[in-house]
């Protein structure tokens, strides 16, 4: 008797393993061909490139080829650019975005929370942000050039101003969003107004804060970029524009592939923040991620 | 009331300096609109020290805001609110504070949530954390002091709340609705558990609550409200029932159905009243 109710259970765990296994086979699977399909994607892109501009000099002028852009980047690595070593170019680049960033971010962040928290500076200063935010800001690059001469200033201030406002409005809208709930529980259990602000205010609108991020490393890059093409010495933006200047379509796409490049990284690394930040949030519901 | 509070030496509760007071409290909000709701009108209130007392009344007759007047969330808009005393003017020292919804906090550990209390009050991080650890102990909640309240269920995020709120000590606690959002019988559960860890340092309650049996199991005095806008007290009752009492099975007591049967017949009058109320609202949008 005891056989036969023992037996069963074995199979069951047996056939419960099998299904297990089946099933991590079909995922196996499924991630090779999409993959797969990828690969595809990008061969027929790349491909149909290619062999539409084949060698006619003019197109390659026009528009660049594959081939040439790889070319390109191998001389640029090997025998660095025009303006000097390749290296530079993008340290530069980076730095003006990176410097830009934080400080654009930072500044965000506190406005933005001085003013969720603060009314009476946002009635006043409301209005101001407004006016600034409509503004097409990328304008400001060139004022900041004439002020601030070639240097790397000039396109810190204009990272600066790219960045703050998105930071600005989603921490402004974080500290908005607050449940009032834990504000009125934090305060009856004791907690002073600034206490309220950094262990409730401000772990609630990061949710907010880090959304905004992503966004505005592009445009930290972006700002970057551009102030050096109004006007400067150095950087992946004086590449662009000299290759352009030259005729050199496989330049401007090869610079534009480092940038690439370094977006990538940027967005793995603030992923990774964000995960160590927020992770007392529940798993997110799964989906393919993009 | 014989063997209720035998530390007090048998003083009727009614003739003690009451734990909290609300005297012709009337409070009114500005709505959106620019109109004003009167949420409680004329509203006097008693609750004694170590005295349990729940609040019943139809949706909307300003029982959480008569909870929010006496934390000092909220001025009353004409009429005084005393805490032992003094007129309530900021946030009540030596208040508790439990919500309808979770309020504690999504990002901290269960041992940082209750141990905020004594940190916003200025105690170094060790003793407060071992005051933390030990109210966890209380709750039956040790071993998951690193635990994210995302990862516990609905009941042991309350048993967080009521830890972290019972950790200050509160001479006074408030509860809005705490356990409405739980299952029938994590209720019940809870409903006896927190009855246990009151007895443990006895702070005078409001408990506000739409249940009515949870109301008679639980309090000293049964306070019935009228229906908003406007709400007042109808009528109190005392519970005379013995302690300790097991929430699951007083209610098949002789005198919990009779003490049931008067409530509710204050009680219904106002329900229909404020049930009434809103099919017309909806009559009048539709």
């Amino acid at each position: 008797m005891t056989m036969t109710i023992e037996k069963p259970v074995v199979s069951d765990d047996q056939a419960q393993s099998d299904t297990v296994q089946a099933h991590k086979s079909r995922m196996r699977r499924r991630r090779l061909v999409v993959h797969l399909a990828q690969l595809a994607v990008l061969v027929i892109l790349l491909g149909g490139w290619q062999l539409f501009v084949g060698s006619d000099q003019t197109k390659i002028i026009l528009y660049g080829v594959p081939s040439g852009i790889v070319g390109q980047l191998v001389t640029w690595v090997i025998d660095g650019t025009s303006i000097g070593p390749l290296w530079n170019q993008i340290f530069v680049t980076l730095e003006e975005a990176l410097i830009g960033f934080f400080i654009g971010t930072t500044l965000g962040i506190v406005c933005g929370i001085a003013l969720g928290r603060i009314r009476f500076l946002a009635e006043v200063f409301g209005p101001f942000i407004k006016v600034l935010n409509s503004i097409p800001r990328i304008v400001l690059g060139s004022v900041f050039v004439l002020a601030f001469g070639l240097g790397i200033e000039s396109k810190i201030l204009l990272v600066i101003v790219l960045v703050f406002f998105g930071v600005f409005f989603n921490a402004f809208q974080g500290v908005r969003e607050v449940d009032r709930n834990f504000v009125a529980n934090a305060t009856i259990l004791g907690a002073s107004r600034w206490a309220v602000t950094r262990q409730v205010v401000l772990p609630s609108a990061f949710t907010w804060i880090i959304a905004s991020l992503h966004v505005s490393f592009g445009f930290a890059l972006i700002g970057a970029i551009v102030g050096e093409f109004l006007g400067g010495e150095q950087g992946l933006g004086q590449l662009i524009k000299q290759a352009q200047g030259t005729f050199n379509a496989n330049g401007v796409w090869a610079a534009m592939v480092i940038m690439a490049i370094v977006a990538l990284i940027a967005e793995y690394l603030i992923g990774k923040l964000e995960h160590r930040l927020l992770r007392w949030r529940p798993p997110q519901l799964s989906g393919p991620d993009l | 009331m014989s063997g209720v509070l035998p530390r007090l030496f048998e003083t009727p509760l009614a003739d003690l300096e009451p734990a909290i007071e609300l005297r012709g409290v009337t409070k009114s909000f500005t709505t959106p609109s620019g109109s004003t709701y009167t949420a409680l009108k004329d509203l006097d209130l008693r609750v004694a020290p170590g005295e349990f007392c729940a609040i019943v009344g139809p949706t909307g007759c300003g029982k959480s805001t008569t909870l929010t007047l006496v934390s000092g969330l909220e001025q009353p808009t004409t009429g005084t609110v005393e805490v032992h005393g003094e007129v309530v003017t900021e946030i009540t020292p030596g208040v508790g504070f439990m919500f309808q919804t979770d309020a504690i906090l999504p990002w901290k550990t269960v041992l940082d949530n209750v141990a905020l209390g004594p940190r916003f009050r200025g105690t170094a991080r060790s003793i407060a954390e071992t005051a933390a650890k030990d109210w966890l102990r209380r709750v039956g909640l040790s071993g998951f002091e690193d635990r994210f309240p995302h990862q516990l269920s609905g009941g042991m995020r309350k048993r967080v709340a009521l830890a972290q709120s019972l950790i200050n000590e509160p001479a006074i606690l408030l509860m809005d609705e705490p356990f409405s959002a739980l299952d029938v019988q994590t209720r019940a559960i809870m409903s006896n558990e927190l009855l246990q860890l009151w007895d443990l340092t006895r702070p005078a309650v409001i408990f506000v609550t739409h249940d009515l049996e949870e109301a008679i199991a639980l309090a000293d005095k049964v306070v019935v409200m009228t229906a908003g806008p406007g709400g007042t007290v109808k009528d109190t009752f005392e519970i005379d029932l013995p302690r300790p009492r097991v929430v699951q099975e007083i209610r098949f007591e002789p005198r919990f159905v009779d003490l049931y049967q008067q409530i509710w017949e204050a009680l219904r009058s106002e329900v229909d009243i404020a049930y009434s109320q809103t099919t017309v609202a909806k009559e009048r949008v539709a």
